[in-house]
């Protein structure tokens, strides 16, 4: 690095640089504290948005997506800097603004990694294979006598090397290549490393910025108060007392509410609660939980819309032992450590946004649509988040905050209590299975019914006229890799609203305790054992069976063992997010009182980036999936949400946490996700060891013993 | 208005807010120490922990007033030594996750170490018991725990 640095200490030439974009870059100075010292203006070249190199050897990879926990503002820099060949200690990791130049953003889905798996990439190798370029020109040798390694291109023939500063001028003037040759994964030096997280010691020291923390000169606070019921709204209002209180500065009404703008949170606060307002409660002023229940209940001899259809559900076999059942979830929600949060500052027809978002493209637009403006005159900067879940995908909060910024002429931090969080979500939809299924005498599975019955989110968010068909209520149900000869899954729509959104898996966090649990029923109707049965309907070459026989083989389970009185192994499995995963859980009941022991968790996601957060993601899975299924549960009463706070929607505490062991499968597969995959199983591996333990089958969550 | 005159992280300062006023906002938004941070308002998480006289407190239910001539720690201070075994631990064992709630992970257990530093498996589970993750990265707070305390005897 100090060689490169004192090599560019030169004359400044404007460098174009070929970004993908056509920008010129070279004005860009990236802030820190290299540059500083050097005094310098370095000169860019970037042949791709995802990175710039400097000619002082600094080497700066973009991260466009957004980090919420999940490791990927480490592990996206990983797949450019093993391409790049760079000195992975060395580069600068810079969070994108919001920008469709860098495709889809939005951080859900368990997507980030397995969808820019190679744009990545290919933008690493695309630098690489011009600095080898400009390296063999400068020599008047071929690229195949040239190797880029550690950030430096190397002459094979004399040894002699070139930093990468010293080739970024030539580089930049080359045309970018289209074709360029990615690495052979057993050649990869940094993926598959246990690479330490890069914003690990500005979070333990505290230093680091999520969006509460977000302080812009000349900001002021803002807290809102939202109408108690879904699809109220306010009536009138009295603000002469707020605006009495000290520091209280404004007090504007907004489509969502009524803000007070104050000089700090707390006074904030305290002059939120010194409206007085009466509301409009709205149409749904007297629903409640049972209201929206009873009408899943009203569908529960219904057949529903056919959603997949294997042999025939109702032909006649001889002697077949029939079983059926209905398993039950409620509404739930994400509830991350840091609530809802936007510094929004709106002056001269632009506004700039600083916000904990997993969905920065969306807040840029929902800013521009609220605002009446072009969204190219909306910045969204994207902030670390404490935790997501998928909450943050919905930008509501960016767009109060936005509004109240546009009222009151200032710029503001809107900053939401946790009471706020819990009642003005966007929950995890309930649902109900019905399920029917048979076996043979010879213990064979035969026939396996699933009904969804679920308010759908794809149709309350985006279609109102959506099918059962086209929506997304039997994720995790449909397509299921076990082999029954006939098997029909159907669905229900139950329209709702109140306001649903995704929640880390979603579906696939509600079905597969469904279907695993039933599969469990069907394995002891069928005398078989669990882990036997399942094996039975899987080809003996598929990666699910692998998880689920490596699982079997870390847990020590033993086909047919009866465990201790009280003590029970439950085992599920499911695939999704073009991941496999298996999870046995073993747990101990006495008095109706619940111990959760242990947990295995066997992993496919392909080819694994860094196992250290694929096993991290694992287990924050598997304590996220507990939680709800022992804790979980949103009210929903006098048309709005009965909980407020972690007293009455409590979680998982660090006692009640089981030991886990997670293990990955090493491949070269394609790779997976790993956010949400670790969810599915979890809650049946927990109710399958409770009825082991005890005969007692747990249908409904969250789990009630007694 | 009231004037409180506080000592945090060894250094004093003049505030000027409401008697009532939770430490918490007073450390947040008048002396932009944000490692401390919000999230229940309650008492109920533990994500707002810090030391008051070397004891762990949660700051957003304790008032300005009551913080008067003690000794304030937030994390700002205890990360004056990031050789802390803590720190060091928490780093080598990759503890953190979304990292919102590490702050107050970490004082809290800081605060319990000082005070013994041979706690009880039976200890730890109460204390720790106390701050809440989301993310779960509980498992490897114990892990980190049961290594810092290992490595002190």
């Amino acid at each position: 690095m100090s060689n490169s640095v004192k090599q560019t200490r030169r004359e400044f030439i404007k460098v174009v640089g070929i970004s993908g974009s056509g920008l010129i870059l070279a004005s860009f100075i990236p802030f820190n504290n290299v540059l500083a010292n050097v005094g310098d203006d370095p000169k860019i070249f970037s042949p791709s948005v995802f990175l710039k190199i400097d000619s002082n050897g600094i080497v700066t990879i973009i991260f466009h997506r957004s980090e919420m926990g999940q490791g990927v503002k480490t592990a996206l820099p990983m797949l450019v800097a093993e391409e790049l060949e760079v000195d992975w200690e060395k580069i600068i990791i810079e969070q994108s603004d919001a920008d469709k130049k860098y495709g889809n953003q939005s951080t859900g889905g368990s997507t980030s990694v397995r969808r820019n798996w190679e744009p990545l990439r290919v933008a690493g190798a695309t630098a690489r294979e011009m600095l080898i370029l400009a390296a063999a020109k400068k020599w008047n040798t071929g690229t195949s006598n040239c190797y880029a390694e550690n950030g430096f291109i190397i002459n094979k023939s004399n040894g002699k090397k070139y930093s990468y500063g010293e080739l970024v001028e030539d580089a930049a003037k080359l045309p970018v290549p289209t074709d360029v040759k990615l690495k052979d994964p057993k050649d990869f030096k940094l993926i598959g490393k246990r690479v330490h997280r890069v914003d690990t010691p500005d979070k333990i020291f505290g230093k680091a910025i999520f969006g509460i923390d977000v302080v812009v000169p000349g900001m002021f606070y803002a807290a809102l108060s939202r109408c108690p019921t879904f699809g109220g709204k306010v009536k009138s209002f009295d603000a002469a007392k707020a605006k009495s209180m000290p520091g209280v500065v404004d007090v504007v009404e907004i489509s969502n509410g009524v803000a007070v703008i104050a000089d700090s949170t707390w006074r904030a606060f305290k002059g939120r609660d010194s409206l007085i307002i009466e509301w409009d409660l709205g149409p749904y002023a007297n629903v409640t939980t049972e209201d929206i229940r009873n009408e899943m209940l009203k569908h529960v001899k219904d057949e529903g819309a056919e959603l997949e259809n294997r042999g025939n559900i109702n032909t006649n076999i001889k002697d077949e032992i029939k079983l059926d059942a209905v398993y039950e979830v409620p509404f739930i929600t994400h509830a991350p450590m840091e609530p809802m949060n936007c510094v929004a500052k709106y002056q001269n027809g632009k506004a700039e946004i600083w916000a904990p978002t997993q969905n920065a493209q969306d807040a840029q637009n929902e800013t521009a649509r609220v605002l009446g403006i072009s969204k190219n005159d909306v910045t969204v900067h994207i902030t670390l988040m404490g935790g997501g879940f998928g909450r943050r995908l919905v930008n509501d909060y960016v767009v109060e905050a936005a509004e109240i910024s546009k009222a009151c002429g200032k710029t503001i931090k809107l900053t939401w209590t946790r009471e706020e969080d819990m009642k003005f979500g966007f929950f995890r939809p309930p649902s109900m299975s019905v399920l029917k299924g048979s076996v043979t005498k010879d213990g064979k599975p035969a026939k396996f019914y699933h009904h969804v019955i679920a308010p759908s989110i794809s149709q309350m968010r985006f279609n109102k006229n959506l099918k059962a068909e086209e929506s997304d209520i039997a994720d995790g149900t449909i397509d299921l890799q076990y082999q029954i000869p006939n098997l029909k899954i159907t669905g229900t729509l139950i329209p709702t609203h109140v306001p649903i959104s995704w929640w880390r898996a979603v579906y696939n966090s509600q079905n597969p305790f469904a279907v695993e649990s039933f599969i469990d029923e069907m394995a002891y109707a069928a005398n078989k054992d669990p882990f036997i049965f399942r094996k039975e309907m899987l080809p003996s070459d598929s990666r699910l069976a692998n998880v689920m026989n490596v699982a079997v083989e870390k847990a020590g389970w033993q086909v047919g063992k009866k465990l201790p009185a009280g003590k029970g192994m439950g085992i599920a499995i499911f695939s999704g997010y073009e991941s496999y995963c298996a999870q046995i859980a073993e747990v101990t009941v006495n008095n109706n009182k619940l111990k959760i022991d242990r947990y295995v968790a066997v992993i496919d996601c392909g080819i694994v980036v860094n196992p250290d957060t694929v096993e991290a993601q694992l287990e924050g899975a598997i304590v996220f999936a507990l939680s709800a299924a022992l804790k979980s549960e949103i009210t929903i009463q006098k048309g709005g949400v009965k909980e407020s706070n972690f007293d009455d929607y409590p979680m998982l505490a660090y006692d009640e946490t089981p030991v886990i062991e997670t293990y990955y499968i090493k491949n070269t597969y394609k790779v997976g996700g790993v956010g949400e995959v670790g969810i599915g199983a979890c809650a049946p591996a927990l109710t399958n060891a409770i009825f082991a333990a005890t005969g007692k089958r747990i249908r409904r969550l969250p789990v009630k013993l007694i | 208005m009231p004037k409180y005159k506080l000592n945090v992280n060894n250094k004093n300062y003049n505030v000027t807010v409401e008697a009532g006023t939770p430490l918490l906002w007073v450390l947040r938004d008048n002396l932009n120490l944000t490692g401390t941070k919000y999230s229940c308002g309650e008492g109920l998480c533990g994500s707002c922990t810090i030391h008051i006289d070397g004891k762990a407190e949660r700051s957003c239910i304790v008032s300005v007033e009551e913080a008067v001539d003690k000794k304030i720690t937030t994390i700002e201070g205890l990360a004056e030594n990031p050789d802390h075994p803590i720190f060091k631990t928490w780093i080598e064992l990759e503890v953190s996750q979304c990292g919102y709630c590490q702050p107050g992970q970490i004082m809290t257990l800081a605060a319990m170490l000082d005070s013994d530093s041979r706690p009880s498996r039976k200890e730890i589970d109460n204390t720790m018991s106390t701050v809440l993750c989301r993310c779960g990265t509980y498992h490897r707070i114990r892990k980190a725990i049961d290594k810092i305390v290992e490595e002190k005897q």
